[in-house]
């Protein structure tokens, strides 16, 4: 393969706020459709959307009337072939529970960003915070899989994103992005990839005959083909529960082979959803672990702890849920404790302690006065273990 | 007339059981035919039309349609249309939804896709009355009517939709009703043709929740009672008072011919396409063209 | 499109997919529909159709259509003309 002129071309080198970042990744990955509605902590990311969409063709950028909307236009939009997003932040988040449910029923891939702020109802909204974990991954009614990353400084807001995209491409379902409000906030340095050095994964379409389509047929992977609105392929779309023609059905048989078959597309690659960063964690005696803004302050901790010579080490969560469950066992199993250090009153480290099964001593550490977790305080719970 | 009939079986979906859900005499399945010939008549392909719909009763119509079909959430049908038309203009898209879909939990969505003008042709079949969860009151169930929530007569005032649509900005207002499918195929036609947010109400007769519960022996009582209530908009403008009493004036109420949303939007993106400076340089992702895609999926997909 | 004339159509009625509302037996100006014994609409006095398409488009439940005879099928009827014969 010859090498492209692009891989000659110098990675690019930006001053950008988190939230810009994750505009800029999902540029990357191919978005061309925005629905918002502007709640802060997050409405740099609709900004940046509204300021960048139109000058790309094809690009669309829509204000809506509430969050509910927001996510019903990305649905559509989606269904109509495009890569589509929304960010939001946690009392909008509530507002979206309900099309992210329609969207896991309707296999829709899409992308929810959420930059969570201090709660509940208004709670704090200038304020950082990670309260949003559980409601991440629980909010919406009904039994349902989905997958939920978090991402912890300004250059992993760009990458995480493109991986956002690509998961929901590739497995047919709602991607939500956690961020905190720091994350989002913070101004620093990135680089900028080169195209062709990130993989950009687009939805599989049909290639069969559309006589012969079925739209919610089993597949090897569990994921079927989906075509855009207007290919030719026409079918029915629907949040009831539905046969493999996408028509309503109530026979216990159907029901259960869709609800088996929507966790099990998720569920037999946890491989490839579960992202994790194992940082000194190989001869480590007391672990961390951690996301998003806080995971920043814990790895400066373990440095520091290390030069005391503490055998510290940090797990970093990319990926929350589905739970990483073979990383936190990894570390479970060689530390005597492991804190979890959460703005909130302990959302994560429930799965941590849900895991352990008395591996390790699980400490939390937690706060929810809108302020970040720093180093110090993990330091200090890292030396008194 | 031989052929209505047959063109409509054409354009239904063959398997799938029929007759359909509706109960006996329930005006949607008259709508449906209009809607049928509608989109017929204006020569659209099946591939280009798309039907999105909320829940409810009404709802269930986009099963049974061999187009593309979307059924969303309650009241937030205008949403997914909103999203499906910017994304993809040149499809045409038609949005069913009931009464309490459209204007009450969806009421929000209504006035702001009005206000947008986005280009679709909104249908609210309006039978005054939340029919699938058991004949509660909706948000234009008359003052008075007996509901399973109103025992003792509605104390609300109902929404005129027509005046709500209008107000809200929306491009073309109409109003007919199941008992005069002429004038409904020619409304739904218009408000599927015409650019920006065209909207009909129908009125459509719910004889199993509203009917039974407010003296109305059969469904041909409702039907004898909406034509006698439907009057030509023209007509109904020269009654006295008094003459409008019980009285519906159906017709075409808006008519205005501004661009839609979608039209507005390409415009300001052409542009600023055309501007060389402005248009975003973003390094093409590799996986945007589709045959690019392809070959990455090969062992993936198996 | 309308042919007032009598007798150039017929009633089809699918009894599978009525369900017996009524409409099209309480509306025919001719009163060619009636409810029979099982609540099914049927076509009772098929020869004083006059095509005004009323049932066709009203009835919910598709189940009707009114189709053009053969012009001149049947003696009687306009246009009618009998079989040439010797062939």
């Amino acid at each position: 393969m010859p090498t492209p002129r692009s891989s000659r071309k110098k990675r690019k080198e930006v001053f950008a706020l988190g939230a810009e970042a994750v505009a800029e990744g999902a540029l990357l990955a191919g978005c061309s459709f925005y629905a918002g509605y502007p709640i802060t902590p997050s409405s740099e990311i609709m900004e940046t959307m509204a300021s960048r969409l139109p000058r790309i063709r094809d690009g669309v950028f829509l204000q809506m009337e509430d969050e509910i909307a927001s996510l019903g236009a990305v649905i559509g939009a989606s269904l109509a072939g495009r890569k589509a997003m929304t960010a939001t932040s946690g009392p909008g988040f509530s507002l979206m529970q309900e099309h992210i449910g329609y969207a896991c029923m309707a296999e829709t891939p899409l992308v929810v960003v959420n930059v969570m702020r201090g709660g509940p109802s208004t709670g704090l909204p200038t304020s950082p915070a990670q309260g949003d974990v559980q409601q991440a991954r629980w909010g919406t009614h009904g039994d349902h899989s989905i997958i939920v990353l978090s991402a912890s400084d300004t250059q992993e807001c760009l990458h995480m994103t493109v991986t956002a995209f690509n998961m929901a491409e590739k497995y047919r379902t709602p991607v939500i992005l956690l961020l905190d409000e720091v994350t989002a906030h913070t101004r620093e340095k990135i680089t900028l990839p080169l195209p062709g050095e990130f993989e950009v994964f687009n939805r599989v379409v049909p290639t069969m005959p559309p006589e012969w389509y079925k739209p919610f047929e089993e597949t090897v992977r569990g994921v079927p083909p989906m075509p855009p609105i207007g290919s030719g392929y026409r079918f029915h779309v629907t949040g009831l529960t539905h046969d493999v023609n996408g028509f309503p059905t109530q026979r216990p048989d159907e029901t259960v082979d869709l609800n088996h078959r929507l966790f099990r597309k998720i569920d037999q690659f946890f491989h490839d959803i579960q992202v994790v960063e194992e940082y000194q964690t190989r001869d480590a005696e007391v672990g961390v672990v951690a996301y998003g803004s806080v995971a920043r302050s814990a790895r400066y901790a373990v440095d520091q702890a290390r030069a005391r010579g503490i055998k510290a080490g940090l797990l970093k969560l990319g990926t929350l849920f589905p739970f990483p469950k073979a990383a936190a066992l990894r570390l479970l199993s060689s530390c005597r404790a492991v804190i979890v250090p959460e703005m909130n009153m302990g959302q994560m480290s429930r799965e941590v302690k849900r895991v352990n099964g008395g591996r390790s001593s699980v400490r939390t550490l937690n706060r929810v006065d809108g302020q970040i977790i720093t180093p110090s305080e993990i330091l200090k719970a890292l030396t008194q273990v | 007339m031989s052929d209505v009939t047959q063109l409509i079986h054409q354009y239904l979906r063959h398997n799938k059981k029929f007759p359909h859900v509706f109960c006996p005499g329930c005006g949607h399945g008259i709508a449906l035919g209009s809607l049928i010939r509608a989109v017929h008549g204006l020569s659209l392909s099946k591939d280009e039309v798309v039907v999105v719909a909320g829940i409810g009763c009404s709802g269930r119509i986009a099963v049974y349609v061999d187009f593309n079909t979307v059924h969303t959430t309650h009241g937030r049908a205008l949403t997914f249309a909103t999203g499906i038309k910017m994304a993809s203009p040149k499809l045409k898209v038609i949005c069913i939804m009931g009464d309490g879909d459209a204007l009450a939990i969806g009421g929000n969505h209504l006035i702001h896709a009005a206000r947008r003008n986005i280009g679709i042709a909104a249908l609210v079949l309006n039978n005054n009355i939340y029919g699938m969860t058991g004949g509660q009151t909706s948000p234009t169930t008359p003052g008075g009517a007996r509901t399973a929530t109103s025992p003792y007569g509605a104390l609300e005032k109902p929404f005129d939709l027509v005046d709500l649509a209008r107000a809200a900005g929306a491009n073309y207002v109409a109003r007919g009703t199941v008992f005069q499918a002429h004038l409904l195929d020619r409304l739904i036609s218009s408000a599927i043709e015409r650019p920006g947010f065209n909207l009909v109400e129908v009125l459509t007769p719910c004889h199993t929740q509203y009917g039974r519960k407010n003296k109305f022996k059969n469904p041909v009582d409702m039907y004898q009672a909406l034509k006698h209530a439907a009057v030509p908009r023209e007509a109904w403008e020269h009654f006295s008072e008094a003459e409008r009493k019980e009285r519906i004036p159906v017709g075409v109420f808006v008519e205005r011919d501004e661009p839609g949303l979608e039209e507005r939007y390409r415009v300001m993106q052409a542009a600023l396409l055309a501007r060389p400076k402005a248009r975003e340089a973003l390094p093409e992702p590799n996986g945007h063209d589709p045959a690019s895609t392809k070959a990455k999926l090969e062992g993936v997909e198996s | 499109m309308t042919d007032r004339h009598k007798g150039l159509t017929e009633v089809v009625i699918y009894p599978a997919w009525c369900k017996g509302c009524g409409i099209c037996a309480a509306f025919c100006p001719e009163k060619v529909i009636e409810l029979d014994a099982e609540g099914k609409a049927r076509a009772v006095r098929q020869e004083d159709c006059i095509n005004c398409g009323f049932c066709e488009l009203h009835c919910p439940d598709f189940a009707i259509s009114v189709r053009t005879k053969e012009p001149g099928a049947d003696p009687g009827t306009p246009g009618y003309k009998p079989p040439a014969k010797g062939k």
